[in-house]
């Protein structure tokens, strides 16, 4: 792209550079730090130029959107065209009151659902098991039956929106739950458009939600890419994420390779089960944080792309370019928010989503402000959405499809982490995979130093947090924090006992054992589980059947 | 010849797997030269009452960030009771609200960490609480 | 308070056996007294060494062994010290062996005591064998201790333990690590964990090689790497020993593959050394070997006590420019 001759006089200008205007102003005063970091630790330079990316090729490394490698995004036209969908992730206490956050979060603009689920559900426990003590509705909303799924959906056109669920051991079950949902007001499966997150490996990595072992974990996955592909065209069965990794302490780098190199494991397992490539890849989107340092996240997300496309097409051999497409959603970084001065978090948030909206995201969840702090209120996730809004009617980034390409800062950040990409792929491949990589601790330890660093970064003030070790002032917290209604837990607990009183006990007795039956052989556990869900069978009792089948999961903890 | 060192037990009680700040303290424990028992996540209040008999530690740390502390660290202050652990330091860490704090004060829980606490404030508490 | 704390050990009451593994944890006299006056009463238990590279899933073994003895009719009783390395900078430690045995919680036949090796090269901490002593009086019929394989503290653990298991896992190059470290005189038995993953076959085919060419007449020992014949005697234990030759076990710990076997092997060992008359002599040995540690650490803390810092700093500050040597230097403490 760039002429060889300016190039070598464009290194002479520069080292001139240097020594003369450059020196001037160093001899004046130094630098104000010795080194510039990323969030994630990595230098930065002083200055970029075409020196920095001489080699860069348009056609090979950028092309046009819409095209392999799709570094500039993946639609022709992306934001002009359609706006991200503003998916606010909401759920607390039982389906009543998350249900009445969703008619409000839709009032107010949003234009896509996403659920979280309580800790009790997200483990595949009922309300009143007794693992779930203390623990109900505290960071989700509690779904134990498929009457709950009901609730949580009553007045909600889910033929015109579309929902993601944050559920992952678990995904299958509560994913049969919205199917049954639907149907039993007329919606036929093939109408739904979602995604359930669904990523057991990051739950080995960072998360630690896993419930059974690798392998049988991975059927479940499994299933739902076949069932999905044949049932659910407009559905996400996988929503590989990083965000979880990210927030776990790792850098950018290692949520880039970690997440790249899970996704690559689940198509090679979707190979193995004899699907081809481009039955269920298309269906496959993924999950990214987006963190404080603003240019390195919108690389990150370019050599997502570009890394995935590659990928796909080449080591796969994937012929429909929608399995080149790396779609994702991202959320904003939650562990860079403070309990200190929330109001700070607005402002966080608003450039950490901005780094989103230039990196090309396909769907946005911001976080609120009291979120070190409670789940949010209204006003505070209000706030939120409206940050979203405003980016997209008022700062004018959304009028040209990835703005920032051939910035030689962000096109080297660019490649850099690519790099870094690929030599995490080789690392892992030395290991003997992603899940002997898992159980010899690997992902783990690199997130466990890259947290400690981080954190000593604060400690030592080499890195300063606004309100936290720097501008700290002796304030108390004064913004309205979410009340949830006391009587939620007996709410719950009674319905889950109606329902087990009013459903017809034989059928699930006998939808049950036909589902351990499937279990225990090879078939697609999906219908199966379907029918013990709509004869209302709880999700801990489906998924009891389970953890009697595939035995319980000890994780290999490295610290 | 050995001088005494500080045994600490570092636990997440509950379902809450979010184990990135437990395993920060753990270590800024270690390179402040403390014994960290570091018994990772998913503990019921029986377990780390358990371990804290057998090691014989001087501090209790929990780590919980999903809010099901007032369920569960009572039932952890009632146990550490019952098996003579009176003497033992509990410390608390994740998202507790302000809230809260007054309540598990009462129960013996002598120091409450939030979100952005500086791991040598942590640190020195113990070592001073502990002497 | 010290009478009050051994008679609870003896009872078995575990806050007890706790705050006297504490006591002894930090030395002195009050520990000293402890340990004289339970000292008669161990002798009982069956001490069992876990020994092995990091990453051979010894914590995990450890769990599955400890719950297939307390199944067993009659249940066992178990201690388990597990022992992690003193990090050489700050002096503190992450003892991170209880996580792996969480189904062991809340049994009252089992005993966990994790114990940082506070700064003895090689990794078995001096306490690890008087916290044994402390759950031998207080009645456990099995005690597993288990610490990092690093060398020394292989020999360290076969000093204490009746029976040492050497914990292998494949994968790790070509040479087994028991060969590399020369440890293999002192294993009774091999575990090969993790056996479900590549190279286990050839893992224990390696081993058993290496016990072959130790078994016949002269006597062939491995030390360091490095085949050496030693005529007759008894000095090597394990692979050395006439009439006990170390078996070889694959186990996937984590799937309790293996384990009924190895744990088998274990009760039967000790069975043979009261049958042969060995443990007569291996508790001689131990005897000996502890006496040796005790009066190295007693002289050297003796020593310390009627040194004037000040000197001993002058000496040392000597001896590092040259000015005088070690040896004269040790003579002059000594003779004082």
């Amino acid at each position: 792209m760039f002429d060889q001759e300016k190039l070598k006089s464009l290194q002479e200008r520069r080292a001139q550079w240097e020594e003369t205007t450059l020196q001037k102003t160093l001899d004046r005063f130094p630098e104000r730090m010795e080194s510039f970091l990323t969030t994630s630790g990595t230098p930065v330079e002083r200055l970029y130029t075409p020196l920095d990316v001489a080699d860069l090729d348009y056609e090979r490394d950028l092309g046009f959107p819409g095209e392999y490698p799709f570094t500039r995004g993946v639609h022709a036209t992306m934001h002009r065209g359609r706006l991200w969908t503003m998916r606010m992730f909401a759920g607390f206490g039982t389906a009543e009151e998350t249900n009445a956050r969703y008619k409000y979060l839709l009032e107010h603009g949003e234009t896509g659902l996403s659920v979280a689920f309580d800790m009790p559900t997200l483990y595949g426990y009922d309300t009143d098991d007794p693992h779930a003590l203390g623990e109900f509705g505290k960071c989700g909303v509690a779904v134990s039956s498929l009457a709950d799924m009901e609730i949580l959906f009553d007045g909600i056109p889910v033929d015109q929106v579309t929902t993601s669920m944050t559920i992952n051991s678990p995904a299958a079950v509560i994913w049969a739950m919205y199917i049954a949902m639907a149907e039993k007001r007329g919606i036929p499966m093939h109408l739904l458009g979602g995604t359930i997150q669904n990523d057991i490996l990051k739950e080995f990595i960072a998360q630690k939600e896993f419930i059974f072992p690798p392998a049988p974990s991975m059927r479940l996955v499994v299933d739902t890419f076949e069932f999905g592909s044949r049932y659910l065209p407009r559905w996400n069965t996988i929503s590989i994420s990083g965000y979880h990794i990210r927030e776990a302490g790792s850098t950018a780098a290692q949520e880039l390779a970690f997440t790249l190199a899970d996704g690559l494991e689940y198509v090679r397992w979707g190979l193995a089960r004899g699907l081809d490539v481009d039955e269920f890849a298309p269906r496959l989107s993924f999950f990214f944080n987006s963190h404080n340092d603003f240019f390195e996240e919108i690389a990150k997300f370019r050599a997502a792309r570009r890394i995935w496309a590659r990928e796909m097409r080449q080591t796969f051999g994937a012929k429909d370019p929608r399995s080149w497409l790396l779609r994702f959603h991202t959320q904003t970084a939650g562990c860079s928010l403070t309990a200190q001065q929330p109001e700070n978090n607005i402002v966080r948030t608003t450039w950490q989503a901005l780094a989103a909206v230039l990196g090309g995201t396909q769907s946005l969840h911001t976080n609120s402000m009291d979120e070190a702090l409670a789940l949010p209120s209204e006003y505070a996730v209000k706030i939120a959405l409206r940050t979203q809004q405003l980016i997209a009617h008022e700062s004018g980034v959304v009028n040209t499809v990835d703005p920032l390409a051939g910035s030689y800062f962000v096109e080297a950040q660019t490649n850099r982490l690519e790099r870094e990409v690929y030599d995490y792929f080789r690392q892992i491949e030395a290991l003997g995979g992603v899940i002997p990589a898992i159980e010899k601790g690997f992902f783990q330890r690199e997130i466990a130093e890259s947290a400690y660093r981080y954190q000593m970064e604060i400690d030592t003030h080499k890195r300063t947090i606004v309100g936290v070790n720097e501008y700290v002032e002796d304030e108390p917290i004064r913004i309205p924090l979410l009340e949830m209604d006391p009587q939620g837990y007996e709410r719950q607990v009674a319905r889950l006992e109606r329902v087990r009183r009013e459903r017809d006990n034989e059928r699930v007795g006998a939808t049950l054992e036909a589902l351990r039956q499937a279990a225990r052989g090879s078939d697609n556990t999906m219908p199966y589980i379907l029918d013990c869900v709509r004869a209302y069978a709880t999700l801990g009792e489906i998924m009891g059947v389970f953890r009697q089948v595939f035995g319980e999961y000890r994780e290999p903890t490295i610290i | 010849m050995s001088d005494k060192k500080i045994r600490v037990l570092i636990a997440k009680p509950g379902l809450d797997g979010h184990d990135r700040g437990a395993k920060v303290i753990a270590r800024a424990l270690r390179d402040a030269g403390m014994e960290v028992i570091y018994t990772g996540i998913r503990q019921t209040p029986e377990m780390i009452a358990e371990a804290a008999l057998q090691e014989d530690v001087d501090v209790v740390g929990m780590s919980i960030l999903s809010g099901a502390h007032m369920a569960l660290f009572p039932k952890v202050m009632d146990l550490l009771r019952q098996n003579g652990l009176d003497d033992v330091l509990v410390v608390a860490g994740g998202i507790i609200p302000d809230e809260d704090v007054p309540a598990l004060r009462q129960m013996g829980i002598q120091g409450i960490f939030g979100p952005g606490t500086p791991t040598d404030q942590i640190v020195n508490f113990i070592r001073e609480k502990v002497r | 308070m010290n009478d009050e704390l051994v008679r609870g050990v003896l009872a078995g009451q575990r806050r007890a056996i706790a705050r006297a593994i504490s006591l002894i944890e930090d030395d002195g006299a009050e520990a000293r007294a402890v340990l004289t006056a339970l000292f008669p009463h161990t002798g009982r238990a069956h001490l069992v060494g876990v020994t092995g590279p990091p990453g051979s899933g010894k914590s995990t073994l450890v769990n599955a062994l400890a719950l297939h003895f307390r199944r067993l009719s009659p249940p066992r009783s178990v201690g388990i010290v597990a022992v992690d390395p003193t990090s050489p900078f700050s002096g503190g430690a992450i003892l991170g062996d209880r996580i792996r045995m969480r189904d062991l919680a809340g049994d009252p036949g089992i005993f966990i005591r994790s114990m940082a090796s506070r700064g003895n090269l090689g990794g078995l901490a001096w306490a690890t064998a008087d916290a044994v002593k402390v759950l031998d009086a207080a009645g456990f019929d099995l005690i597993l201790i288990e610490t990092v394989g690093a060398g020394q503290a292989e020999v360290d653990i076969a000093r204490t333990a009746h029976t040492t298991v050497v914990v292998e896992v494949p994968g790790l190059g070509d040479d087994v690590q028991a060969i590399k470290a020369g440890i293999l005189e002192i294993a009774d038995l091999f575990a090969v964990n993790k056996a479900d993953l590549d190279g286990a076959d050839h893992a224990v085919m390696a081993l058993r090689m290496m016990l072959d060419l130790n078994s016949g007449g002269t006597h062939t020992v491995l030390h360091h790497g490095r085949l050496m014949t030693v005529a007759g005697g008894q000095e090597s234990k394990g692979a050395g020993e006439p009439g006990w030759r170390p078996p070889i076990f694959k186990t996937v710990a984590s799937r309790r593959e293996g384990v009924a076997e190895l744990a088998g092997a274990i009760l039967a060992h000790r069975a043979y050394l009261e049958q042969s008359g060995n443990l007569a002599g291996r508790e001689r040995e131990r005897a000996a070997a502890e006496l040796e540690m005790i009066l190295q650490q007693e002289s050297l803390r003796r020593v310390l006590a009627c040194t004037d810092p000040a000197h001993l700093a002058e000496l040392i500050d000597r001896i590092a420019r040259r000015e005088l040597d070690p040896y004269t230097a040790s003579q002059q403490l000594l003779g004082r």
